[in-house]
């Protein structure tokens, strides 16, 4: 059987053939593709928004800055209770608690099979760590990192929920931010030195600091970034947010990933656009469907379809009035040498 | 009990010989290289695949000067800048021509008379293109990469697949997009063409109709 689906003799017997020049093909394709990307590139160029910096945001939007920070202080942001890969009960406070943003379908939890691998500890990989290695040379901020350290979690807690509250009454001048009183012990010389380090630069490196010279892995500064509300801000306003059509768009007027326009799809009609397992459902419904269209030769109905429609009725239209004239009385058919 | 003459006319019983014998029978060179084809693979239809390829040299030979001088020379180099945008509008193009040629073999119902796997084989490439382009994205250090990979990662690790595929990772996108993904495709491109090749293509529907 399959030895005579490989035998083109018999499986091309009695049909017309005519000359065919594959390389010639190929090259004129290749010449009349390059003109095209050449004049494409010359007139559209490509877009090339530069990234946003721990730096630009400490700079462009402090309060924002610093509210986020105080958040990740209180391992009360996204990425501070996330779930794997980052994080498992990140407060240390519920063994029950898995992550805020584990998504499941019924008993399915697929993203707390592998566990956690690109671990975040949001208080101290985003707020602690960082000043504790800014804080050589500066006696000031090392003694107040010593008194947040020492004072337990309860107090901490307090002069934190203290220090959110006086930040809605903060004023920005500027990249400064001027924090009226209050009760938040050394909060504000910490949160100011890190609004310093961060307006300085310096903190996009610290964040990245592994103790290695070599690093190409973002997740902390990322994910610190999505925490605050200066990041999704400008990709709002650049129309890429979920519900903006943003997983197939991309900044400036370019086409994108126009190929995902059906994955994100989903995220605009409901179920999807309201479920909080939104991306589950949909990771699901796109395997399903890719399922589908893998096993198309096997699925009566969907292999049938298109011979219903008869679209290949208009693609080889000379190829059946041919069989219909030799059908015909006297026809003698057309094409040239038989293969 | 003496042992049976060995027939070395068909050539040596070795893996190798196995092999060109197989080739020889099922894939001679005007198979691979025909100078004639059915009238019918005159229709337009035809090209999409052909293009397909001719986008994907563009692409590769694009992709293979940005990454020969660095992910940071395209955002300081005006040079650089220009084949960055040579690089996007040949995949764009690549994707064009490939849902084109998709759509056109499901019309043409292009998977019949033993042709499955010709089908399966060319699905698989257009997933593993959405995932090699997908890494572009991420790769180029702007903007986009950062709220893309911000995006996708909840999607990914939903799946479990973020432990060890963390979009995050600039590293790890960019050694997947410069090497793995793209010799995946060129691999399956290959195998797809081979397998067209093998077994010529496909004669359009019977019509039943007077």
């Amino acid at each position: 059987m399959k030895r005579r689906s490989l035998d083109q003799k018999t499986y091309y017997r009695g049909v017309p053939t005519a000359p065919y020049d594959l390389i010639k093909e190929i090259t004129l394709a290749l010449g009349v593709l390059l003109v095209v990307v050449l004049v494409l590139s010359a007139v559209l160029s490509s877009p090339d928004v530069p990234p946003v910096t721990i730096q630009s945001w400490a700079k462009s939007a402090p309060l924002d800055f610093l509210q986020t920070a105080t958040a990740e202080l209180q391992g009360s942001t996204i990425s501070a209770d996330y779930g794997p890969p980052y994080n498992i009960d990140a407060d240390g406070l519920d063994p029950s608690d898995t992550g805020a943003s584990v998504q499941t379908w019924g008993p399915l939890a697929p993203q707390l099979w592998a566990g956690v691998h690109q671990p975040i500890n949001a208080p101290e990989t985003d707020v602690i760590a960082p000043l504790r290695l800014a804080s050589v040379g500066r006696p000031g901020l090392g003694a107040a990192l010593a008194q947040y350290q020492a004072a337990g979690t309860l107090k901490e807690q307090t002069w934190l929920t203290n220090y959110q509250k006086a930040l809605t009454k903060a004023t920005a001048n500027g990249p400064l931010v001027r924090v009226p009183a209050g009760a938040y012990g050394p909060v504000n010389v910490m949160m100011q030195a890190l609004l310093a380090d961060g307006r300085a630069g310096a903190l996009d490196s610290l964040l990245l600091h592994s103790g290695r010279f070599y690093v190409t892995d973002y997740t902390k500064p990322l994910l610190f970034l999505a925490d605050g509300g200066y990041f999704p801000g400008l990709a709002q306003t650049q129309k890429l947010t979920g519900s903006q059509w943003g997983m197939m768009n991309e900044t400036g007027r370019y086409p994108g990933q126009a190929w995902l326009w059906l994955y994100t799809l989903w995220y605009q009609i409901p179920p999807y656009s309201t479920a909080q397992n939104a991306d589950l459902l949909v990771v699901l419904t796109m395997g399903l469907l890719t399922t589908l269209l893998l096993l198309v030769p096997f699925i009566p109905g969907l292999r049938d379809l298109p011979r219903w429609l008869g679209l290949h009725r208009l693609v080889w239209r000379e190829h059946y009035r041919l069989e219909r004239e030799a059908r015909r009385p006297g026809g003698g058919g057309g094409g040239s040498t038989a293969r | 009990m003496s042992a049976e003459p060995r027939d070395d006319t068909q050539g040596p019983r070795s893996w190798t010989g196995s092999l060109r014998r197989l080739i020889e029978r099922d894939l001679p060179i005007e198979h691979l290289l025909p100078d004639r084809e059915p009238a019918y693979v005159g229709s337009w239809v035809y090209v999409f695949g052909v293009v397909t390829i001719a986008a994907l040299i563009l692409t590769i030979a694009s992709g293979v000067v940005l990454a020969f001088f660095g992910p940071q020379w395209w955002h300081v180099s005006p040079q650089g800048h220009f084949f960055n945008s040579l690089h996007f509008w040949s995949v764009q193009m690549f994707f064009v021509f490939m849902v084109l040629h998709l759509w056109g073999q499901y019309f043409g119902q292009g998977w019949r008379d033993g042709r499955a796997t010709t089908w399966m084989v060319g699905v698989v490439v257009f997933l593993v293109s959405i995932v090699t382009a997908f890494t572009g994205y991420l790769s180029q250090q702007n903007f986009d990469s950062q709220w893309i990979a911000v995006n996708a990662k909840d999607a990914i690790n939903a799946t479990g697949a973020g432990a060890f595929f963390n979009v995050l990772n600039f590293g790890q996108m960019y050694g997947l997009h410069v090497m793995l993904f793209p010799i995946l495709i060129i691999v399956l491109v290959g195998l797809h063409v081979v397998q067209v090749r093998l077994r010529g293509v496909v004669k359009p529907p019977v019509e039943d109709r007077p």
